[in-house]
């Protein structure tokens, strides 16, 4: 028996919406198939944490109709981009893209990069292809409530043999609780293509807590190369919901660097489908919990390919009443032969209130491969604050630099300089220095 | 002028008193030598000197220049001039040596005018040489798997960037080899200064051949039994500690033992 759910959304008013908005009619019956299936399925099942308890009724009102884009970045992302006549940037508000640029030589070499409905238009026969094939609609509610809602969001494509040196970027800024805050990333790397994709996602302060309701999906075809960095800085009235996949294959390979940096609630998957053979994936996850945020963040790898490699590695730093449930699942399938998997976790905490687990789960169906976790949850280690005050150095600053120390692996493995020196300045900032 | 003064020192760890009434006077200039079988309290007169949260203070008074040490934190008493080349130093994953040493000595700078990264890099690059250390243990973790000679050597570097006034060396020695042990002592030598006063804390007297002390004190359950010049340094190493230990009629030396 199911329970009749009350859902955040009515079919018609989907309909009807997608209808107006002009969208094909494969695109309007995917979103309504998406209100039906978030009739049937139930929420996703955290780890230790109960997200039926979590308020995630305003999901906000589908957008009618598509605002011109100003072509004027935003004061509030200014500051956050180095706009050059090169540059490539989409910044969308309240979903509506607010400026976008993509440089004429990339266009040239046939790189795609819009706001997602526009490719539904222009690219149509493209974007059905690969949509939700990924993260599929039927998985749970929430990725069901996401395929009837997304708005917003991006389409990057680089076809066969081309290579990007300069990252992409994208910004998502939520100003109103009533417009939905639901974006969706679809990336399609060709064969033996290369990429770098950034973006970073903010909101305002709101009286009643939002949703957003995050799908990512890459798809990485033979040899090509995907770096994915993402930085989420979500205020506290926002509950993050985002699931991010990859689907890598033969020679392909994905880099997932995530700044969990927001201020309320998370649920984040990010998984890596190694179909291919000699197929990687390399993960890195730095988080900061306060006040009394809960997250739930889950890094995964799936092996299939033969010869397949991945690398997690999740370090977070909980303040305050903040609770952390880190999960790491290496899943190696029967065939993955000479499969390497590798995972960490490590939690630091700065208050005895605070509270964070880390699973680290290794499921192997094959005899021959490699496979290997660590995790550990700990205090900051006094003897460490003694040692380095005994030196001169204050305490507060004696627990900055073990604090930092702690992120440093993953701080300083980040291929993108500015990223690194932004979630410097977020960790900083989180951490109310 | 450099002045320190121990009076009375005691101090317990976990409820057991371990220093059992310390005396001390150490001016700037000297050097003086702690000797003593293991367990009689030698890292705990360190510990508590610097202030090891560990341990608790119940009884005497420290001061520097006429300042009362024991009301400062570790911090502060590191800013006022007292340093610890620890015997068991701490590794501090995430953190390079070169970043923690700045922030060591930005530490006693006001805000605005610390050290020019440039000037920063000059000196420790020349100190490191002095040490004969490679150039690479500036880029490394804060002693992350360094050899125990390694250690040793960090922590004199960690002396000759921070240049304090009253410098405790608690077995510096142990774990070098020949060449280390020289290089090591080479620097402490460097660093004697009129104005800077030396505790080392040793088991050997080959130390003491490289850095010449002024007094030599015998630590034995928690006390300074006997103090004398380097005579009696080389005395214990020539005969070891039985002599002590009649003359003033010890069985058992460690401490929570009583004469
Ligand atoms: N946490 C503790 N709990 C109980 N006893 C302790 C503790 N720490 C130190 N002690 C004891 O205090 C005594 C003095 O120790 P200390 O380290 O000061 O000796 P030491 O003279 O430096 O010896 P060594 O020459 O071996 O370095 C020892 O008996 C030691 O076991
Ligand atoms: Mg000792």
């Amino acid at each position: 028996m199911t329970t009749q759910i009350v859902l955040p959304v009515e079919l018609d008013a989907v309909r009807q919406t997608s209808v107006n908005n002009g969208e094909p009619a494969w695109l309007t019956e995917s979103r309504a198939n998406g209100v039906k299936l978030a009739q049937e399925l139930e929420l996703p099942r955290l780890e230790k944490m109960k997200i039926e308890r979590w308020d995630l009724s305003n999901f906000g009102q589908l957008r009618e109709g598509y605002a011109a884009s100003a072509q004027q970045l935003p004061d509030s992302v200014a500051s956050l981009v180095d706009l050059k006549e090169h540059s490539n940037l989409i910044v969308q508000v309240n979903s509506s893209t607010q400026f976008a640029q993509l440089s004429p030589e990339l266009a040239a070499k046939g790189v795609i990069f819009t706001d997602l409905e526009t490719a539904v238009r222009e690219h149509g026969d493209l974007v059905q292809r690969y949509l939700h094939q990924a993260v599929k609609s039927d998985e749970n509610r929430l990725t069901a409530l996401h395929s009837a809602l997304w708005s917003g969001g991006i389409f990057l494509y680089v076809p066969r043999n081309v290579e990007i040196e300069i990252p992409l970027q994208s910004i998502f800024v939520q100003e109103d609780d009533k417009t939905t805050f639901a974006p969706h990333i679809l990336i399609v790397a060709e064969a033996n293509s290369r990429v770098t994709y950034v973006d970073n996602y903010f909101s305002a302060q709101f009286d009643k807590t939002i949703v957003h309701s995050g799908v990512a999906e890459v798809f990485v075809q033979a040899g090509a190369k995907v770096q994915f960095a993402t930085v989420h800085n979500l205020g506290s009235s926002t509950t993050d919901l985002s699931y991010r996949r990859g689907i890598v294959e033969n020679d392909g390979s994905i880099e997932w660097i995530i700044g969990e940096m927001n201020f309320g609630d998370v649920m984040s998957e990010t998984l890596s489908i190694l179909k291919g053979n000699g197929s990687l994936s390399d993960m890195k996850v730095i988080a900061v919990g306060s006040g009394s945020q809960k997250l739930n963040y889950t890094t995964k790898a799936v092996h299939f390919g033969k010869s397949s490699e991945s690398q997690m590695i999740t370090r977070a730093v909980m303040r305050e009443q903040s609770t952390a449930i880190i999960n790491g699942i290496t899943k190696i399938e029967k065939g993955a032969t000479k499969a390497n998997g590798e995972q960490t976790e490590k939690v630091l905490m700065l208050s005895p209130k605070a509270r964070g687990d880390a699973n680290p789960i290794l499921l192997i169906d094959e005899d021959d491969v490699k496979a290997g976790h660590a995790a550990s949850v700990g205090q900051v280690n006094q003897e460490q604050i003694y040692y380095l005050m005994s030196r001169g150095i204050t305490r507060e600053q004696a627990e900055r630099l073990v604090i930092y120390g702690f992120l440093a692996p993953v701080v300083t493995e980040i291929p993108l300089e500015p990223l690194q020196q932004q979630l410097q300045g977020l960790v900083e900032r989180k951490l109310g220095q | 002028m450099t002045k320190f003064v121990v009076e009375g020192l005691k101090a317990t760890i976990e409820g057991k008193e371990i220093l059992k009434g310390i005396d001390l006077e150490i001016k700037g200039g000297e050097i003086h030598a702690i000797m003593g079988p293991n367990g009689t309290g030698k890292s705990t007169l360190a510990s508590a000197l610097m202030g090891h949260p560990k341990y608790e203070v119940t009884d005497g008074s420290v001061s520097m220049n006429g300042e009362d040490v024991l009301e400062m934190s570790v911090d502060e008493r590191a800013r006022a001039g007292l340093f610890l080349a620890m015997q068991y130093p701490s590794e501090i994953a995430g953190v390079t040596n070169s970043d923690f040493l700045r922030s060591a000595i930005n530490a006693r700078r006001e805000e605005g005018n610390e050290i020019s990264l440039i000037k920063f890099i000059r000196q420790m690059e020349g100190k490191m040489k002095e040490l004969e250390m490679n150039p690479e243990f500036a880029h490394r973790y804060l002693n992350e798997g360094f050899s125990g000679g390694e250690k040793k050597r960090n922590e004199i570097l960690q002396m000759m960037m921070i240049e304090p006034k009253l410098v405790i060396l608690d077995e510096v020695d142990s774990g070098l080899d020949i060449d280390a042990l020289r290089i090591v002592a080479n620097g402490v030598n460097s660093m004697r200064d009129e104005d800077r006063g030396f505790l080392i804390i040793t088991h050997y007297q080959r130390l003491l051949n490289y850095i010449k002390p002024d007094v030599v004190h015998v630590m034995m359950q928690g006390r300074i039994v006997k103090s004398g010049g380097p005579e009696l340094a080389e005395r214990l190493e020539r005969d070891g500690y039985d002599w002590v230990k009649e003359e003033l009629g010890i069985t058992d030396e460690t401490v929570g033992q009583e004469a």
